[in-house]
């Protein structure tokens, strides 16, 4: 188990990177805490995959160090490292049973029968797995079969931390949630430290204690799911957590304030600014609707309401053409042409300066 | 109007189950169903490409069973981004039409209209391996509608894409297949929300069966059995077991008397069901907290009772410690009740709820 420190570190597959876009990642800081849960979260191409394969030492990076536990592992073969590593498709020995599955490892390293036998049981008992440890690993489901997979690298004892990339791709959608929280409860018996890589940020969301977003190779913020969430930084953080994602509205600078037509919400103009866009972001969750005008801060005429379930999502139309996408569980009384009144607190209407959250909204 | 009458295939792996329905142009069908329910291999037999060991495929009121493949009017997009590597993005989706004897000018005209529907106007002359995940996608989807077909299947077109990607595609679906109003439109999916945001008429499937249709939100809302009720319910939906004895519902440690927004059904045993809407906080039941987890401005919570476990969520962003205890109080006109058959049994108390 250990504590991981990315320090300045950076990798360019090119040999002689000239500036910042030959980098896939460019260099970051970063200090994982022993026994946490992590996500690094982007799309395809964010650096995100480059950022795990260094750290589980596929990838030997071109800039920077890597630190386990104080310890430079940046030279450090991947088989010395005591990375355990579950991939987006199962990988398991198809015609072995759950149990040679999980003894495999061991036997590998030469560790005593009776020793063995003990790890495995543990394990086993750990994954809710007992009842299938003398099955064909083959009969398994999807998600049993992760767990072996995941099963395979917490039977070794030394294991500094679990890497997963994208590991609940092929499974449905229900069975993500047990899988999910099963491996919470790992991280929190044994207190080892998981490393989940996704482009899925509601499984970053539910996963992870802390949340590293990424775009084009450069680190867009490292913050808890609620400061994430709450206090995206820049506009594509906004745009990325959250679905649907922030609604911007922009803002024009008038008499030391800037407003909009389509809502009765300003913002002070921050002084000596020479910025070209201003913008106000607003969660759809942070959107209240109400059939009456009373507190409102505008008025919308409802353009599309969408089900999802329990939850709805809900257009609305402002007086200027603006569009924005409200969230609510009340979806189900209204209707297409309702005209609806619109409250937000101030405090959830950040302030955006070129795309970066303005210091006032902090 | 494409019509199935009690398709049965003996596939080794999944295979359908006197599966029998009635499609009408215009018309987006979702199918939804967890990976093996047989989606996949209803729109293999509507294309031919399953022999069927029983039943009829009519197109139109022609029965075109035995008809081969290309002659059925058929189009599929796959999961997986499928496209000729070698071909320009232009005449991917000239393709079809060429292949259908179109002159090489007018084959392109439409093919490029088509791409500027799907939003791949500017890319007509790269290679399909110069295009992102999503604009590959976009070209299978554009080369499919290009041909007009009477039916346009869509098996989990998203699956492969990245979550952001995938909801902007979700967005743009009505507009994209907007020039095929006149087919009938197939999507699968194993996503529940993705099935209820794009179909008309959403149809579920288990075990090679159709087990439930209907409109999406009526279908949330009123699933026939318990199994249509676990298929589309994202969150999952938590199944209690209780016996109504005596005009109450026994549960547990807990009972509800009818005057709840609840009629109960007749003496015997029943199955509850939960969904994360059903249980607030505070009240009579002590639930253990198994995990929390934060999603968006929403806290999910995992909680243990002495007699099942269920899903609730929070408004907000909570801290709540595994292992804690929590009251809780269960909604009774939220809930749902399913006979041991499994029909749903559940009727509201209007005058109360």
């Amino acid at each position: 188990m250990a504590k991981i420190v990315l320090e300045n570190l950076g990798h360019s597959y090119l040999p002689n990177p000239k500036g910042e876009h030959d980098f896939a990642l460019k260099p970051v800081n970063l200090t994982w805490q022993d026994g946490k849960t992590y996500a690094l979260l982007g799309p395809s191409g964010c650096g995100k995959t480059t950022m795990l394969n260094i750290i589980s030492g596929l990838v030997p990076p071109s800039h920077g160090r890597l630190l386990f536990d104080d310890q430079d592992v940046t030279k450090v073969p991947t088989s010395a490292r005591n990375i355990a590593q579950v991939f987006q498709f199962p990988v398991i020995y198809s015609t072995k049973t759950v149990r040679q599955n999980l003894a495999f490892p061991l036997e590998c390293r030469g560790m005593a029968p009776a020793k063995i036998k003990q790890r495995v049981a543990e394990v086993a008992t750990l994954l809710d797995l007992d009842y299938a440890l003398d099955m064909p690993a083959r009969k398994l489901s999807a998600d049993q079969k992760q767990l072996i997979s995941l099963g395979r690298g917490l039977v070794r004892e030394d294991v500094s931390a679990i890497l997963l990339d994208e590991p609940l791709t092929v499974i449905d959608p229900q069975m993500k949630f047990m899988l999910r929280r099963k491996l919470r409860e790992i991280n929190r018996q044994t207190g080892m430290t998981m490393i989940l890589v996704t482009h899925d940020q509601s499984e970053a969301m539910s996963f992870a204690d802390e949340i590293v977003v990424m775009k084009d190779g450069l680190l867009q913020q490292s913050g808890t799911p609620e400061e994430l969430f709450s206090r995206p930084q820049n506009d594509f953080v906004g745009y990325f957590i959250g679905s649907p994602p922030m609604n911007m509205i922009t803002l024009e600078p008038n008499l030391g304030l800037l407003c909009t037509a389509a809502l009765n919400l300003t913002k002070p103009l921050p002084l000596e600014s020479n910025a070209t866009v201003y913008q106000m972001g607003i969660r759809p969750e942070h959107i209240v609707m109400a059939a009456k005008e009373t507190n409102s801060i505008g008025m919308g005429k409802i353009i599309k309401i969408e089900h999802l379930g329990v939850d709805g999502i809900v257009t609305l139309e402002l007086p200027t053409g603006v569009v924005i996408k409200a969230k609510t569980r009340k979806h189900t009384e209204m209707n297409v042409g309702n005209t609806m009144g619109i409250s937000v607190c101030d405090e959830d209407a950040l302030l955006y300066i070129d795309g970066t959250l303005s210091s006032s909204s902090r | 109007m494409l019509q199935i009458d009690h398709l049965t295939t003996a596939d080794a792996k999944v295979s359908l189950d006197d599966v029998s329905f009635l499609f009408e142009a215009g018309n987006i069908y979702t199918i939804l169903g967890r990976t093996g329910a047989g989606k996949t291999e209803l729109l293999r037999a509507l294309m031919g490409l399953n022999p069927l060991t029983d039943g009829e495929v009519k197109l139109d009121k022609e029965n075109i069973t035995k008809r081969p493949i290309r002659d059925r009017n058929m189009s599929l997009v796959y999961q997986q981004f499928i496209n000729y590597p070698h071909l320009s993005v232009l005449d991917n989706v000239a393709f079809p039409l060429r292949r259908q004897g179109k002159k090489k000018a007018q084959a392109q005209a439409l093919a490029s209209t088509m791409l500027g529907t799907v939003g791949l106007g500017d890319f007509l002359h790269r290679r399909p391996s110069q295009l992102s995940g999503g604009q590959q996608q976009r070209v299978a989807l554009a080369r499919a509608m290009v041909k007009q077909s009477s039916i346009l299947m869509l098996d989990e077109p998203l699956a492969n894409l990245d979550y952001k990607l995938r909801e902007q595609l979700r967005e743009e679906f009505p507009r994209l297949v907007s020039d095929n109003e006149e087919s009938v439109i197939l999507y699968t999916t194993t996503e529940p929300r993705e099935a209820m945001e794009l179909g008309n008429t959403m149809i579920v499937m288990h075990d090679g069966k159709i087990i439930a249709s209907g409109a999406p939100a009526d279908l949330f809302a009123n699933p026939p059995t318990k199994d249509t009720a676990s298929v589309i319910s994202d969150p999952p939906i938590s199944f209690i077991s209780g016996f109504v004895s005596n005009k109450t519902l026994y549960f547990g440690e807990g009972q509800i008397a009818p005057s709840d927004g609840l009629q109960l059904p007749p003496d015997g045993p029943v199955t509850i069901a939960l969904r994360p809407n059903a249980i607030e906080r505070g009240g009579d039941f002590s639930a253990k907290i198994g995990l929390s987890e934060f999603s968006g401005s929403q806290t999910i919570i995992h909680l243990d009772f002495a007699f099942g476990r269920a899903i609730m969520m929070v408004d907000g962003i909570e801290a709540f410690n595994s292992g804690d205890d929590l009251r809780i109080s269960i909604q009774a006109e939220q809930m749902m009740l399913f006979a041991p058959d499994g029909r749903n049994i559940t009727i509201r108390d209007n005058q109360d709820g």
